[in-house]
């Protein structure tokens, strides 16, 4: 079958404002990503040197009042969870390459595709707009615990509040509208001969998210129209004095909050078994393996919400099943790790910048994975509940998954996007500028979290414990070492735009990678294949034995 | 100008057309969303007695009326598809699809009378949190009606021009799930006193 029936001659504005063509739409879920996460960036940056250097003028933002940094904080965690790791991980990623890799022209609803890009750009023009409205932005934290979150005579923030809350329900709307799309074009629209085993991992990882966001996200949406109505008309659903509760939205948020963090971390690890098993030139080891561990780490998911409410008055009683479920979710998620260990073992490696990013998500993941243990047991999270510890350990998971995962697979598809090779060593130096002061920004934090520094504190010099030279020497240091990896990214942001422009042309597989996506030309134009391929084996045959070449196409007969 | 359909959305891998999948995914998003609200109603009302009082004030035979209303429109769906997929149809699978509109307007317009009574009496949103469960439940459902019968009016033009049979199977499932929804939140709002 031809596609030639989609050229003809396209306005700018249908080419790449409002296109429905599943490339130009991931695309802008990643520019509109990356313009997020500078924002997310800066905030960081801001509050980070108030913790610092406390009262000092920030060099671009002027001195910190307690108001402006609870918005900062606050919006820096939505930010970077909801408009940088969802939008880059699932919708970009899951965007551009499913249908790429299932072999196909485009998504199956192209239209609400485009649809889904359009209210999720609305939701953050939104939360850029709350920012700016009478009595600042939002500074409830991105969990908006009532009674906080609720009153506005609490958060003194009743604009705030409520655009916060519509952007991220908004935000929520946009991604069960991608997800329908992403479940339904994997599910019917594979190439001739691809069967269930036969699909990328990254694909199903990114699907399995979907999945898990759909089935999570529902009581949230309902909370939100809750919270929303508390705000407003001060209902009470959340408010005791009412006959509410407010550790009901604790259970709507974190029901839905802990699969999230599945759902951005699936993804990650489909990226990353794309790349080293292209980067090792071997087959990925077990691959049903980690397709049912993936589907295991789901439906665990649902059971672990509590573990982030031990301390909030829950029955002692679900704090054991929910320790138990916890440290349960681990063995998944340790299986895979080992199955990304045993298909470099042999492997035949080469340190490309993809490479080295996938190869550091594993070994910084697993810092995070293992710090986890200790907050899932009950016993030792009520010390470290609500310290830097906490802090630490999901940084140590999420910055693996929404920057190195995202980087590695932006240096390995970047090919695919634009048609040229980005620089290697720019590549390189990049990497070493973005490992190095992660992980000084975050074992610092570790140590001042088990020395019991509690998070959300605007200025520690009011607290003489915490207030001694030895932790303010390590926030100084975290706070040296964040500058040091923003300034990282400046590489990054040159080496991505010279090469997008000027960079060695590619050809259609710089790599010698077996999936399909590296069958379509680099970039492929709009209806992706010249002519749709048909699939004859597995995503992962590298060097077999008794073939010239050491990898084996999908599309090859 | 319309859109050239891909080839992505006339395969079939599963066998399953993509409309339907879609439609099946769309309704299990809503299951959770619907199910939210309703826990966390079913929950709070397990700790207060008192909310009987208040569910005393509801107007069982208007809901029973309206729950009586959904249902036979739902047959309606139903026909508007055995004219449609068995009998090949469009003319009268398009007449039930008025029908199931003309049903869903009925439910609408006993609704508006019942919460313009309520709110005379004073039973606001506002009143007790009984009340903000019954608003807040009732109009999400409210405006799935609402959505439902824009479509269904919509497919019900589209198939008289000889396109989109498939869309009155689609919407018919839709109708249904929107029909199951007010079966759950009558007797939790309702009857339960």
């Amino acid at each position: 079958m031809s596609s030639a029936e989609h050229h003809h001659e396209q306005s700018i504005w249908e080419k790449y404002i409002f296109s429905v063509d599943h490339k130009v739409i991931g695309m802008q879920y990643m520019f509109t990503g990356i313009a997020m996460a500078l924002i997310g960036g800066f905030f960081v940056y801001v509050f980070r040197m108030q913790l610092a250097f406390p009262g000092m003028s920030v060099p671009g933002f002027g001195t910190v009042n307690p108001m402006e940094y609870n918005s900062l904080v606050t919006n820096h965690g939505s930010i970077m969870i909801f408009w940088v790791a969802m939008p880059v991980l699932i919708a970009a990623f899951g965007n551009f390459l499913i249908p790429l890799m299932i072999g196909c022209d485009d998504m199956v609803f192209p239209r609400l595709n485009r649809l889904s890009y359009q209210i999720f750009l609305v939701s953050a023009i939104i939360l850029i707009i709350s920012f700016f409205v009478q009595g600042g932005g939002f500074g409830g934290a991105w969990t908006s615990y009532p009674p906080l979150s609720a009153k506005s005579e609490y958060n003194l923030t009743p604009w705030g509040a409520s655009l916060w809350l519509l952007a991220v329900a908004l935000e929520f709307v946009a991604f069960l509208i991608g997800g329908i799309n992403f479940i339904t074009t994997l599910m019917n629209s594979r190439a001739p001969g691809m069967k269930m085993y036969d699909i990328p991992i990254v694909c199903w990882m990114i699907v399995i998210a979907s999945i898990l966001f759909m089935a999570s996200v529902g009581p949230l949406i309902a909370g939100a129209v809750m919270l929303g109505f508390d705000q407003v008309y001060s209902i009470g659903f959340f408010d005791p004095g009412k006959g509410g509760d407010p550790v009901l939205w604790q259970h709507l948020f974190w029901f839905f909050g802990h699969p999230e963090v599945y759902v951005v971390l699936l993804p990650a690890m489909g990226i990353v078994a794309e790349v080293i098993t292209t980067f090792a030139r071997k087959k990925l080891f077990a691959y049903k393996t980690v397709l049912f561990t993936a589907a295991a780490t789901g439906v665990l998911s649902f059971f672990v919400w509590a573990h982030h409410q031990f301390v909030s008055g829950i029955d002692p009683r679900m704090a054991n099943v929910f320790t138990v479920t916890t440290l349960m979710i681990s063995v998944p998620i340790a299986e895979m790790l080992f199955v990304y260990i045993a298909t470099l073992y042999g492997g035949s490696i080469r340190f490309t910048t993809a490479m080295l990013f996938a190869l550091a998500f594993l070994a910084e993941f697993l810092i995070g994975g293992v710090t986890g243990i200790y907050l899932g047991a009950s016993g030792s999270d009520i010390f470290f509940h609500d310290t830097y510890f906490v802090l630490a350990h999901f940084h140590y998971t999420f910055v693996p998954i929404a920057i190195i995962a995202t980087f590695a697979g932006l240096y390995y598809w970047f090919p695919k996007m634009s048609g040229r090779l980005m620089n290697e060593t720019l590549g390189k130096i990049h990497f070493w500028m973005t490992i190095i002061p992660f992980n000084f920004i975050f074992i610092p934090l570790f140590i001042l979290g088990a020395s019991g520094q509690h998070r959300r504190i605007y200025n520690y010099q009011n607290f003489p414990d915490l207030a001694v030279p030895e932790l303010q020497n390590l926030r100084v240091v975290a706070t040296v070492a964040l500058i040091f990896m923003i300034l990282g990214q400046i590489p990054f942001f040159y080496n991505f735009i010279v090469s997008w422009k000027k960079g060695e042309k590619a050809d259609a597989n710089p790599w010698k990678a077996a999936t399909l996506e590296w069958a379509a030309p680099s970039p492929p134009p709009h209806g992706n294949f010249a002519e749709l391929p048909n699939c004859y084996r597995g995503p992962y045959e590298y060097s077999v034995p008794g073939r010239d070449l050491d990898y084996w196409p999908q599309n090859v007969k | 100008m319309g859109l050239v359909q891909p080839i992505a959305t006339r395969r079939s891998a599963t066998g399953i057309p993509t409309g339907k999948l879609a439609v099946w995914w769309l309704i299990g998003s809503e299951i959770v969303i619907f199910g939210g609200v309703l826990v966390s109603y079913i929950i709070l009302r397990h700790y207060h007695a008192d909310w009987t009082e208040e569910a005393a004030a509801t107007n069982v035979w208007l809901g029973g009326l309206n729950t009586f209303v959904l249902l036979t429109s739902s047959l309606f769906a139903v026909l508007a598809h055995y004219y449609m997929e068995k009998r090949n149809d469009a003319k009268k699978a398009s007449m039930y699809l008025w029908l199931t509109v003309v049903g869903a307007l009925t439910f609408l317009v006993v609704k508006s009378f019942e919460w313009t009574h309520e709110i005379q009496h004073g039973y606001v949103m506002t009143k007790s949190l009984f009340w903000g469960f019954y608003y807040t439940a009732a109009g999400i459902h409210g405006l799935h009606v609402i959505a439902g019968a824009v479509i269904m009016g919509i497919i019900a033009i589209q198939i008289r021009q000889g396109k989109h049979y498939n869309r009155v199977e689609l919407i018919g499932l839709y109708w249904h799930f929107v029909d199951i929804v007010w079966i759950f939140l009558f007797p939790l709002l309702y009857i339960a006193k």
